[in-house]
């Protein structure tokens, strides 16, 4: 990574000193300070909690762990890392008047990749290393939960070990990755893409990352509270009878939240308030107008889920009953919030997808975006309505049967503006001078998937076929179809297109081939079964099943190995050509017109020397020209 | 779209008609997949034809294949013809026409997928009215229900054990499921504790147990068989292990199994609790 180190542009006084020995660099406010204070915090919160819960409380759920210690050890955990990488700093010092530092840590070496940097492109890579790991490990709980599966009846795990495994990879994926384009991409190309330095917040953009890394320590350390039974999912009330491992999925997603919240917020404030002059809306890049789309389903949707986790953890600690019916709660309640949250989740991981094929199909077909405006209307279209489909994920739960036409319709209808963008897909491909370049690839295969995630869709709206369907292996399909097949396959186009651009490195490219096939024919021989198994009556999350589908069952997981073992290839990849080959890349490899391959290598720390100036969408591909300039003129590179 | 040329530009010279040579093909093998998809996937689909509504659901999963069969072939067809035919020649590097939408092609499109859309809507309200849920759990007052007589059956979910109680039949409580042939059953799915599944996949039926809420589903068996039920909410620890076994018999059998059940459970039927919609639990600590 220290190839991306650029040169120091303006150098303060103080740095420019003679060069500090290596203690003296470790004290201060970066990770090492903060794991320290973390800790610190974590045994004062269990402290405090052990102090003020009396037998009564502590013991009550069913359960013999703590949960109030729990809690307050993982609320003192995460404050202390925070204040640790310095986030206190600045309001700390606003408050007593003293001058805050505006930047921090922007033209250090490699330390500022582990801690608070205010500059949006190391915030990108540290999200894109970041989430990578994590990333694998929910793919690495993926392979426990499918070699499990190989037989009928629990064999190498536990009963409880496995639903700690599924819960473990559906949240882990579920969580992490709404960020998993927003945080690593859209936070390093944004700003440039509508030729701004920074993001509007650029502490909040550090803080958003530093909450996931919190979060995702916090639901691996699940395996020493006991895991939890409920799935990604945490219904009510077998949440509240779980025991203390509950705690850490409730803290994981709480903070998964409150990080989704600001990145979105954040970003709507960047681009409504940060263009440079010219980029008019309708010359947003296409990317831009999906991270919009998925900022305010994450601003809107996110803090629902964080209100039903905060009731579910004061159920779970003093006692109060939100969702217990013999105390005057419902079961119903958090379903209900839930899926509030959780169907506009689903779009949040998909829309970004959509912004990134479409940014990538004109590059390799040679042509402008087909559609534009309906692409723009196709993706807000999806984020209106996300917010009106929930209940149909309780078609057979008895809530509010009599309405179950509306959401059966109302789901249908955002199959119309997901067409749009099949559409818009379909009409820039048309006659265009398509090169089947890794990132293409992906491209393509996000559209073959996606096409049978979607259609699956429409069998499960139907109240009749979903009454069949419903918590059978063929959800687990539709949704992999959609959210691995949409967003994963769409993150490695970017990983691929992209992070030439992030290192200057380029990927091999025999390696990046073998990865994409074989994650593609792995990946459809994976969940393509599954589509049948659900049909034939497997139920999700259960180790235990009919014999007849062992044989499928088997299939299933041995091409699921398969494709673990494409990823490996990438990573495999990804270490030889980041840190070991190091071969430059070309300057603009693919040819791209859009801004930020017009930019230096690496870009510099404030993007522009002068801010540019917008005279033309990003898309002044093909013959004949538009009449104006291209963007390309506009960078002033 | 101000700036955007509404046609697209004449093809070149000798380039084939992309347009016409692509539709055909379209045409041609959407009418040959569809009945295809009909006859063949049709019958795999569903669980079975052992009540109307499992029947039904599988109707109505081979309509909406059919339906999707031309969409999706579209789609998938054009993927590859244009990875086949819209490429960029090895070393060259050509631009496309810069065409920038099509707002006749645009306005088609959106009223197709609308009218698709708003049919398959209609139809499956249709479906689910006049199939009374198609055996689905439909809340404790169902919109509409089945006319005639029927066979209430209430189906109590526990972790990890579903057990029947018979109301009409003597009010006894047993872990075994019959029910008879070509009547009209009414479960009554409920829960003691966090939330359940009642799944009877042969039957086409799925209701959620839910503590304190009495969701209502109806089926109407139609063949003698035996069928598996199991638990389709995850419900903790032996969720996987949450199944039984459910039989179909014909009426003079049911009522006689009945009889014995009823002698044979005298003795536990007369210490149950008083029969009712749902059995709300006492939080833990206060019971009587």
């Amino acid at each position: 990574m220290s190839s991306t180190e650029t040169p120091k542009p303006t150098p303060s006084a103080a740095q420019a000193a003679s060069p500090k020995p290596l203690w003296r660099k470790l004290v201060g406010f970066n990770l090492l300070t903060a794991v320290i204070l973390g800790v610190g915090g974590y045994y004062l919160g269990w402290w405090i909690g052990h102090q003020i819960s009396s037998p009564t409380f502590a013991y009550e759920s069913s359960t013999d762990e703590n949960d109030v210690a729990l809690l307050l050890g993982y609320a003192g955990g995460v404050i202390g890392f925070l204040i640790g990488m310095g986030f206190a700093n600045y309001p700390v010092a606003r408050l007593l008047g003293r001058p805050a530092s505006l930047r921090e840590k922007e033209s250090e070496g490699i330390g500022r990749y582990f801690g608070l940097c205010t500059d949006h492109k190391v915030v990108g890579m540290q999200y894109l290393v970041g989430i990578g790991v994590f990333f694998f490990v929910g793919g690495a709980n993926a392979m426990m939960i499918r070699a499990e599966l190989l037989h009928d009846v629990p064999t190498i795990l536990g009963p409880g070990q496995y639903l700690t495994t599924v819960g473990i990879h559906g949240t882990m994926m579920m969580g992490m990755m709404t960020s998993g384009i927003l945080g690593p991409f859209a936070n390093y190309f944004v700003p440039i893409m509508i030729g701004a330095r920074r993001m509007a917040f650029p502490r909040i953009e550090s803080l958003t990352f530093w909450l996931l890394m919190a979060a995702g320590f916090i639901l691996v350390s699940t395996i020493f509270f006991g895991g939890f039974p409920t799935g990604w999912t945490g219904y009510q009330p077998l949440n509240d009878q779980a025991v203390a491992g509950m705690d850490s999925y409730i803290c994981f997603f709480a903070l998964v939240g409150l990080s989704m919240t600001l990145l979105g917020l954040n970003m709507i404030a960047t681009v409504v308030t940060m263009r440079a002059p010219g980029m008019t809306w309708s010359r947003l890049p296409i990317f831009v107008w999906a991270v919009i789309g998925t900022a305010i389903l994450m601003v809107l949707a996110a803090p629902t889920l964080i209100a039903a986790l905060l009731m579910s953890s004061l159920d779970r600690s003093i006692n109060t009953s939100f969702y217990i019916v013999g105390g005057g709660g419902s079961s119903y309640l958090f379903q209900n919030l839930f899926w509030f949250f959780g169907h506009p989740e689903v779009y949040i991981l998909a829309l970004p997808g959509f912004g990134i094929v479409l940014e990538l199909i004109p590059v390799f077909a040679r042509k402008p975006l087909w559609g534009y405006k309906l692409a723009v209307s196709g993706m807000l279209g999806v984020c209106l309505l996300s917010f009106f489909v929930w209940q149909h994920h309780l078609f057979v739960s008895g809530i509010n049967a009599d309405l179950r036409p509306f959401y059966m319709l109302s789901t249908e209808l955002i199959s119309i503006p997901t067409g749009f963008i099949f559409l818009c897909f379909m009409g820039t491909l048309w006659k265009g001078k398509i090169s089947l370049t890794v990132p293409m690839l992906f491209c393509g295969a996000w559209a073959f998937n996606f096409l049978i995630g979607g259609t699956s869709g429409v069998v499960l709206s139907d109240v009749a076929t979903d009454t069949q369907l419903h918590g059978s292996f063929f959800v687990m399909a539709h949704f992999h179809y959609t959210i691995m097949g949409g967003l994963i396959f769409s993150f490695f186009a970017a990983i691929y297109y992209w992070v030439p651009k992030m290192t200057g490195l380029r990927f091999n490219e025999t390696l990046a081939k073998w990865h994409f096939w074989l994650m593609f024919l792995a990946f459809n021989s994976t969940f393509l079964p599954l589509f049948a198994l659900g049909i034939m009556g497997m139920p999700r999350r259960v180790s235990a099943y009919e014999p007849n589908l062992v044989p499928l069952n088997t299939w299933v997981s041995i091409s699921a190995f398969v494709l673990g073992f494409s990823m490996l290839i990438f990573i495999v990849n990804a270490v030889y050509s980041m840190i070991f080959a190091r071969i430059p890349a070309e300057a603009n490899p693919w040819h791209s017109k859009s801004i930020e391959w017009q930019l230096p290598t690496p870009i510099p720390v404030n993007n522009f020397d002068k801010i540019p100036v917008f005279d033309s969408d990003p898309y002044p591909y093909g013959t004949p020209l538009p009449v104006g300039g291209s963007q390309a003129a506009a960078a002033g590179a | 779209m101000s700036s955007e040329p509404a046609v697209a530009p004449a093809p070149a010279g000798g380039e084939p008609n992309h347009l016409r040579r692509f539709l055909t093909l379209w045409l041609v093998a959407s009418v040959i997949a569809m009945p295809l998809v009909i006859i063949f996937l049709g019958p795999l689909f569903g669980p079975s034809t052992g009540s109307e509504e499992a029947a039904g659901q599988q109707t109505i999963m081979t309509v909406l294949a059919a339906v999707a069969t031309p969409v999706f072939m579209l789609v998938m067809l054009y993927l590859l013809y244009a990875l086949l035919f819209f490429r960029q020649p090895r070393g060259a590097a050509l631009e496309g026409p810069a065409v920038r939408g099509d707002p006749r092609l645009q306005t088609t499109w959106i009223v197709i997928t609308t009218l698709i859309v708003l049919g398959l809507a209609a139809y499956g309200t249709y479906e689910l009215e006049v199939h009374y849920g198609h055996g689905s759990g439909s809340g404790p007052n169902p919109l509409t229900a089945p006319s005639g007589p029927r066979l209430p059956v209430q189906v109590i979910a526990q972790q990890w054990l579903f057990t029947y109680r018979y109301p009409t039949m003597g009010d006894f409580e047993t872990t075994q499921l019959v029910l008879p042939v070509n009547k009209t059953i009414e479960f009554q799915v409920t829960s003691l504790d966090v939330i359940h599944s009642f799944w009877a996949y042969k039957l086409g039926v799925k209701a959620d147990a839910n503590p304190g809420v009495s969701n209502i589903a109806f089926v109407k068996p139609t063949k003698l068989m035996s069928f598996w039920v199991r638990c389709a909410e995850l419900c903790g620890l032996w969720h996987g292990e949450m199944t039984g076994r459910g039989r179909v018999v014909s009426p003079a059998a049911f009522i006689a199994w009945a009889h014995r059940q009823q002698r044979m459970l005298a003795p536990a039927t007369k210490v149950l609790p008083k029969y009712s919609k749902t059995y709300i639990p006492e939080p833990a600590g206060r019971a009587e």
